[in-house]
């Protein structure tokens, strides 16, 4: 495994970003993960951090906004012998993606998904994103959002997903290790990385993270389900983060399917195939 | 009965409530006439909903070739009064109504025309006997072959295999049942029947509808998933491929909404599947953003609509053409797509397997555009030929090709636009496909050479599939007084059309367009300029192929022969209205 794993693009992102910090955490779990560049697949939509793809020397789709899964599930079933890993932001992922989030998690397909959490639009410029804090102050709400936000981990739960963690933008170190463990984990596993936008989200800013976050500790069971969501529910004024909910053993969407025991769908030889026997059922 | 006797030429309808098996029973008699080596049709009309409503499905059969349903029926099954009293009109003289007397009598008072026959069966009560009521139509079926002195061996041959997996019980419950309607025809029927059917030698037939072809081909052509939102006309693409998945290693995936569907067909080919997609207008509206990454990212994708009438939800269950220039622009700006509309079974079949082999090779969207009564009516036709078929993957590169890339280029700049093209999995050839216009490494890039260099190849390969495509031929009579001009579903009641104006020594010819983009501008033009009178027939509102030949050739044509409440087109339509036009 090479030591650079960049694609010799180079970000335009703010100074400051959060990007930045998730980006070089997945370069830095792929590269520990030792996992083959041309056999994994980052798949993103569109807003600032979905342009992760470009960054790194692996096969890569930016595809629409919002619509990140559906691609990366299709992805998948096509070739289950691949690392897929979707990024996108929260916009992307919880908001215009919502309805395939929650069908993805279900599915339990063997796929990592890191949403990049910065409670707010930063690329159309600054309006209020479905995780924005109520009240939360935008171009497009200028006297406060009125709805509750969308509540990540909790979501994730109740939706399906067998691996559920959050981190933030401000520790790589700990991004990095989420990212390694969700990729590890065999099923959907969901990491919310809770980052910083400094052009457009003044509110969620270091201090904020210095005062807000707390990391859970080792009395907190992984496996049980309902204390996991009980986590999950703590919002503000604290946020806890780590692993909230991990469930192993269960089979993935792509076990569930026997046509791919022998071999991958995409492997399969398709230049003569017999559909003689097809016709009899007309006859 | 004195009139004289019609062999093999039978209209025969059922009709009732949703939930009688009306569609169950329509494919058995049809299958029935088709192993005695006749040639039938079977065509459903029934509304948006699980019970009640009224269903009626329509099996045309006859010893010589025949294109499409027909309007007038000489066998009338009627499982309910409504049957009776919506379709009487269509009685031909010396037809029969199968009716069940004891549940709703038919008076002689009410039939449209003296020389009917009224053949009241105790359905209900004969049904009680085998199972039930549900076995109404088995009786009803038994009793029709009876009147038309048909074969009824035939028949238990196929309840046989239908309901072997039901056990020996079933079986036996529905041969007593047909049985019983057969014996109850033959002992009171008081004079001969004038239509009959006679067994003709046996012919290598089967029997299928249009959506069933399309999966026939997407399997021979080696598509190995489907992703899809079930809607009518095209959920039985789906149901179907699910039927063979197992078989031949197959994905199919139902989606929580059409815009998964799309997209996930999109990730499939990205990954190197052959992959499709099926759905009606309402859906594909939902899919066409993602029609649009397909063609950005140059990604293959095959997509069926089978359209109904619409806008929104529209007439779920019917049938229409109205999606002709919804399919040819969709999605934002300028790109190529292929659109094909196949116009009967066979070129179902065929054009799917082109399809994919096209998407592949030119790394483009194809649509295939069908509609209702293409995709849900059942023709008998000869069996495929399945052998040869040539799968064309392009420029796709093998593992090993892919292995010696140096400094590959995703969207390297060719002389025919086409680029070769990697998958995941492959070595030396990673890269990100995007939804942002891209350079030649697929890295986002709005320059304007950039730009123009991009669309500029995306349009070059689209001149180059038009060395793919025959052009549409004229068929018919030469020196034709009138030229019919059509696409999809249509040729069924134009050819059958045209075999009536034949009988009255009236000449015409049909140009079937069946490749809609790239459209076949030179031989159009010169079709139509050669033509006495040309008659475009659409089942649409407005003409859309007539603005298209418009748009592309800057010809108008004569007639219009237009319809549009969500019915195909009866023969006779066509024929009336092409006779007022030769008067004219």
């Amino acid at each position: 495994m090479e030591k650079d794993i960049g694609s010799g693009q180079v970000p335009t992102w703010c100074p400051g970003c959060g990007d930045y910090v998730i980006l070089g955490s997945l370069k830095a779990a792929i590269t520990e993960l030792g996992l083959d560049l041309h056999n994994t697949v980052i798949v993103s939509g569109i807003g600032c951090g979905s342009k992760t793809p470009h960054f790194i020397r692996a096969y890569g789709f930016e595809g629409l906004h919002g619509r990140t899964l559906p691609v990366a599930t299709g992805i998948k079933l096509s070739n289950h012998e691949l690392n897929v890993i979707v990024i996108g932001g929260d916009g992307d992922g919880y908001g215009i993606g919502g309805n395939h989030f929650m069908h993805t998690a279900r599915r339990n397909l063997n796929i990592t998904y890191i949403i990049q959490n910065n409670e707010v639009y930063g690329l159309t410029k600054g309006q209020y994103s479905p995780t924005s804090m109520k009240g939360f102050v935008s171009p497009s709400t200028p006297e406060g959002a009125l709805e509750e936000p969308v509540n990540p981990i909790t979501l994730s739960i109740s939706a399906g997903a067998t691996f559920v963690a959050r981190s933030h933008s401000m520790d790589l170190g700990y991004t990095k290790q989420m990212i390694k463990e969700g990729i590890q984990h065999k099923g959907f596993a969901v990491i919310d990385v809770f980052q910083l936008c400094p052009t457009y989200n003044k509110i969620i800013n270091a201090q904020f993270f210095r005062e807000n976050l707390y990391k859970l500790g080792p009395d907190h069971d992984v496996t049980h389900k309902v204390k996991a969501f009980e986590k999950g529910l703590e919002h503000y004024p604290k946020i806890p983060y780590g692993v909230f909910y991990k469930e192993e053993g269960k089979p993935t969407y792509e076990e569930g399917l026997p046509q791919l025991k022998e071999k991958v769908l995409v492997k399969q030889n398709i230049s003569a195939v017999d559909i003689s026997p097809l016709l009899k059922k007309f006859r | 009965m004195t009139e004289k006797e019609i062999v093999n030429d039978l209209s025969w309808k059922i009709g009732g409530e949703a939930g009688m098996g009306i569609l169950n029973a329509g494919m058995m008699f049809a299958k029935i006439a088709m192993r005695g080596g006749l040639f039938s049709i079977a065509h459903a009309i029934y509304p948006s909903l699980i019970r009640g409503g009224h269903n009626h499905l329509d099996v045309r059969v006859n010893s010589e070739k025949i294109y499409s349903h027909r309007k007038e029926v000489n066998v009338l099954v009627a499982l309910n009064k409504e049957t009776f009293d919506v379709h009487k009109e269509k009685l031909t003289g010396g037809a029969g109504v199968i009716y069940d007397h004891d549940e709703y009598p038919i008076q002689e008072s009410e039939l449209p025309k003296k020389d009917i026959q009224l053949i009241p069966i105790p359905l209900l009560k004969l049904s009680n006997q085998f199972g039930g009521r549900i076995m109404r139509n088995t009786v009803a079926i038994g009793a029709t072959i009876a009147l038309v002195d048909y074969d009824l061996t035939l028949f238990n041959d196929i309840l046989q295999q239908t309901f072997a997996k039901k056990g020996e019980k079933v079986v036996q419950d529905n041969i007593g049942a047909a049985k019983a309607g057969y014996d109850f025809v033959k002992s009171t029927l008081r004079h001969s029947f004038k239509y009959t059917l006679k067994k003709e030698h046996q012919k290598n037939f089967m029997l299928i509808s249009g959506n069933e072809a399309i999966s026939l081909g997407a399997v021979r052509a080696g598509a190995k998933f489907i992703a899809a939102y079930p809607m009518t006309p095209a959920s039985s693409i789906m149901m179907t491929l699910a039927k063979w998945a197992q078989q031949y290693g197959i994905v199919v995936k139902q989606t929580e909404d059409e815009i998964a569907a799309m997209n996930m067909v999109v990730g499939a080919n990205f990954a190197g599947v052959r992959a499709l997609t099926a759905t009606s207008g309402g859906g594909f509206s939902l899919m066409v953003e993602a029609f649009g990454l397909a063609a950005i990212t140059e990604v293959p994708l095959v997509v069926v609509e089978a359209q109904r009438p619409g806008p929104a939800t529209g007439m779920a269950t019917q049938s229409g053409q109205g999606d002709l220039h919804f399919v040819l622009h969709a999605a934002p700006d300028d790109f190529p797509r292929i659109v094909i509309a196949p116009g009967d079974i066979i070129e179902c079949y065929q054009e799917a397997i082109r399809a994919f082999n096209l998407a592949e090779k030119y790394q483009l969207p194809v649509v295939l555009l069908t509609d209702k009564y293409l995709g849900e009516s059942y023709w008998s036709i000869e069996e495929f030929d399945t052998g040869k078929v040539k799968i064309d993957r392009g420029k796709l590169l093998t593992d090993e090709q892919a292995e010696q890339q140096q400094n590959y280029l995703r969207y390297k700049l060719t002389s025919d636009g086409v680029s070769p093209r990697a998958i995941p999995g492959q070595k030396n050839c990673m890269h990100t496909a995007s939804s942002y216009e891209h350079n030649e490494e697929g890295h986002e890039d709005e320059l304007e050479e950039v730009r123009i260099a991009m669309a500029e190849k995306r349009y070059k390969r689209f001149e180059a599939t038009q060395k793919e495509f025959s052009d549409p031929e004229l068929v018919g009579d030469k020196g034709a007084e009138v030229t019919i001009i059509g696409w999809g579903s249509t040729k069924s009641g134009i050819l059958e059309a045209m075999k009536s104006l034949k009988r009255d020594k009236i000449k015409v010819n049909y140009l079937q367009i069946k490749y809609l983009s790239p459209f076949p501008t030179k031989k159009v033009a010169e079709i139509i300029k050669k033509s006495k009178k040309t008659a475009l027939v659409e089942n649409n509102q407005s003409g859309q192929l007539g603005a298209l030949i418009k748009m592309h050739t800057g010809l108008s044509l004569d007639h219009t022969i237009l319809k549009f409440d969500g019915r195909p087109f009866f023969p006779h339509e066509i024929y009336d209205e092409i006779k007022k036009i030769v008067k004219r």
